[in-house]
């Protein structure tokens, strides 16, 4: 029945004005004042009128590159070396400090270092913190996409049976996604603390030959830990969804593969991962996504440390915009970060299209 | 080509039998068909000999090799599934190759043997498309390319052409009953269709509630039903019944009678009756027809006619409230509540000792 209401065009838009409202005040509006702050040089609480700077942030940012030096001569033209047969090289600060003769790398300062022949190449940027976040991120989603993703399908091709009381499985598996990230962290803390579980399983596990380590305070280990605690509490999600992708595929292909001999993993390889294609691209999308916005974790459990081992590009833009007050700072962060997530997004939608 | 004997097959869900115990003997080459009403047990006894289904008890026999325990692709067998099962994301060719794929089948072996299905089946030109570009009928094709590729010594069918519309059913009906012919392999099909049984099949098992009613030649079926549940089954329009009493019991024939019926001698072909008791007449609707002498045997008025060129269908309403269809091969009129007087020959009606 055509009533007026469901006719009428503006009943259809007051039905969407209360999603499209939340969505625009919450994502939409956020997002462009994100990008015109990045423009100004505004402050979170400041005497000074906002001026706009173009694109300074970005320069300040993004502005990176590569510094040879040369090893110091000594008068008769040889190389000077220390106690260890090393070249000594001139400080990185003599470049980027007050130096006229190289005003490109004014301001910079070294991330890191590599040797070619006896010429030291530093690469040196503007905002070397911000370039770690970025390495951190990008090394997290590398090795959490993957791996979550494959733990996340093993797990619901073995919940994906008609076992007895195989609910309690799945209930336990899923548990970890609803308790609240932050008390996890929290946990998990503890778990990685010197006298803390992890280092008495070892310790145990060893007989005693394992010493215990400050999993979280060690710049070696701290990222490795919060990759492994991120991918034990977000793994029963995904195995949600591949679950729920393993439901759509007729079992009759399944009994037509049994009557030709397949073996489990022709099973797998023919029937089960074609059919989970679809399934496939959503899990590496969300999964790569809330890689990217990784920030709880880091807050609660190493502030980013040690030694920005941590620290990763959400983390860099709250702690820029509300640590040190440079909202247009965090800001710029906000939208090279929202850039290479549509970057990545996009190349995955277009390797994993239908052929 | 193979042998399949089943004896005293049962399969039980938990405490419920849905297959009780049921004898079976498919001789080499044999076309067989199971027929029965939808949740008699068709697909069950089809998939415990494909092996997809565990055999509760009994056992069942391929080319004399007791087989309850052999994984299904042990078993010789090929199987045509209602929904087709083909994958969706191989092409044809990839589709019909697969059980060669599995078993890692030389390149040229995968070419003859696909290239030989493709042209039993003239699908040559459908080979590089996928099942999403394939109509319904195309798709049950592949299925039965992918079949014909193992090679096996017996071919299942599970209501194949369920899912077609009208017009392909039939032509894909004849294609198989070609592919019988041409293939020359036992083969064991399900329907509900009994159409599709009456053509297709050497040899029709009908099934109700998981146990066997009646196996033999179509014809032999359709002629001398063992019992009302298969002389009702068989036969397009079904055949009519008639509640009657017994009045005497002769050395071939019963006499009976009922308040449309006058009284008749109909050959018992060995049932037992005794005098007195309530019995059911089942007379096919081509049998009947207008009694040439105006007087007839069996009286009632005429409710329906319905003319579809080949022959017409009346519906008869009889002086108890039941009801009986008369087909006649000729295109004629008859008025909506005229009385009409009926006769058959008795040699063509059959007795039971069942009411219904
Ligand atoms: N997995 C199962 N669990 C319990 N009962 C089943 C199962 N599969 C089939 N049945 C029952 O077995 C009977 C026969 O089913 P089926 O063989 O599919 O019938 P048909 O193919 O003749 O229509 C039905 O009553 C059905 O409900
Ligand atoms: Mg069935």
């Amino acid at each position: 029945m055509a009533s007026k209401l469901t006719t009428s065009n503006r009943a259809g838009w007051a039905f969407a004005f209360p999603g499209f409202g939340l969505l625009a005040m919450f994502i939409v509006v956020p997002f462009f004042f994100a990008f015109y702050l990045s423009l100004t040089n505004q402050r979170l609480i400041s005497p000074n009128p906002t001026e706009f700077v173009g694109l300074d942030n970005y320069r300040s940012l993004l502005s990176i590159s590569v510094l040879s030096i040369e090893p110091e001569v000594d008068d008769a033209g040889a190389v000077v070396r220390n106690e260890d047969g090393n070249p000594k090289y001139p400080r990185v600060r003599t470049f980027t400090r007050n130096n006229p003769e190289y005003p490109q790398y004014a301001g910079m300062r070294e991330w890191f270092r590599w040797h070619s022949g006896d010429t030291a190449k530093v690469v040196v940027a503007t905002d070397v913190v911000f370039w770690k976040s970025l390495r951190n991120t990008l090394m997290f989603v590398l090795v959490v996409a993957p791996v979550q993703g494959a733990i996340a399908l093993g797990l619901a091709l073995l919940i994906n049976q008609r076992l007895r009381a195989i609910n309690i499985y799945r209930a336990i598996y899923f548990m970890p996604v609803v308790v609240s990230i932050v008390v996890v962290s929290l946990l998990w803390r503890f778990l990685y603390a010197e006298e803390g579980l992890l280092n008495s399983i070892l310790g145990a596990l060893s007989f005693g030959m394992f010493e215990g380590r400050d999993w979280l305070g060690d710049p070696d280990t701290a990222l490795g830990a919060i990759k492994a605690m991120s991918i034990w509490q977000a793994v029963g999600f995904h195995m949600v969804i591949w679950l729920s992708g393993l439901q759509t595929i007729s079992p009759t292909l399944y009994e037509a593969s049994s009557i030709e001999g397949a073996s489990k993993w022709q099973t797998f390889r023919y029937v089960t991962w074609p059919g989970l294609r679809n399934t496939a691209v959503l899990v590496l999308i969300v999964i790569t996504m809330q890689a990217f916005a990784l920030f709880a974790q880091i807050d609660v459990m190493t502030n980013g440390g040690p030694l920005d081992s941590t620290t990763t590009v959400v983390f860099q833009a709250v702690e820029r915009g509300y640590g040190k007050q440079d909202i247009s700072g965090g800001s710029a962060i906000s939208v090279v970060l929202f850039l290479i997530v549509l970057t990545i997004s996009l190349i995955q939608r277009y390797l994993t299209r239908e052929k | 080509m193979a042998t399949v004997k089943l004896r005293d097959l049962r399969k039980s869900y938990g405490d419920v039998e849905v297959i009780k115990g049921v004898d079976i003997d498919i001789a080499d080459g044999e076309f067989v068909v199971f027929v029965g009403p939808s949740g008699c047990g068709k697909s069950t006894l089809l998939r415990m000999i494909a092996g997809l289904e565990d055999i509760t008890d009994g056992t069942l026999e391929i080319d004399g090799q007791r087989v309850n325990d052999l994984e299904p692709s042990k078993r010789g067998i090929a199987m045509v599934f209602q929904s087709y099962a083909i994958f969706p994301h191989m092409t044809v060719r990839e589709n019909v190759a697969f059980g060669l794929t599995i078993n890692k089948a030389s390149k040229a072996e995968k070419e003859e043997k696909v290239a030989e299905a493709a042209r039993i089946l003239q699908m040559e030109h459908l080979l590089d498309r996928r099942p999403s570009e394939l109509s319904g009928g195309q798709r049950q094709r592949v299925a039965i390319g992918r079949a014909i590729v193992r090679d096996p010594k017996v071919f299942l069918f599970d209501e194949p052409l369920s899912n077609l519309d009208a017009a392909l059913r039939m032509d894909m009906r004849m294609e198989i009953g070609k592919l019988h012919q041409d293939l020359d392999a036992s083969m064991i099909y399900v329907t509900h269709d009994q159409v599709e049984a009456m053509t297709l099949a050497d040899k029709i098992v009908v099934l109700k509630d998981g146990k066997v009613m009646q196996i033999g030649a179509p014809m032999e079926l359709y002629h001398e039903p063992a019992n009302l549940f298969v002389a009702g089954f068989l036969g397009a329009p079904s055949m009519n019944f008639l509640d009657v009493t017994v009045h005497a019991v002769n050395d071939t024939t019963v006499t009976i009678s009922s308040d449309s019926l006058d009284q008749i001698d109909v050959p018992h072909k060995g049932r037992s009756f005794t005098v007195g008791q309530a019995a059911t007449l089942g007379v096919r609707p081509q049998y009947l027809h207008p009694a040439a002498d105006e007087v007839g045997r069996l009286h009632g008025k005429v409710i329906l006619t319905e003319r579809l060129g080949s022959e017409t269908v009346i519906d008869i309403g009889l002086a108890d409230g039941s009801k009986v269809i008369a087909a006649l091969a000729e295109d004629s009129i008859q008025i909506a509540g005229t009385d009409v007087n009926l006769d058959f020959d008795p040699n063509q009606a059959h007795i039971f000792p069942e009411t219904r």
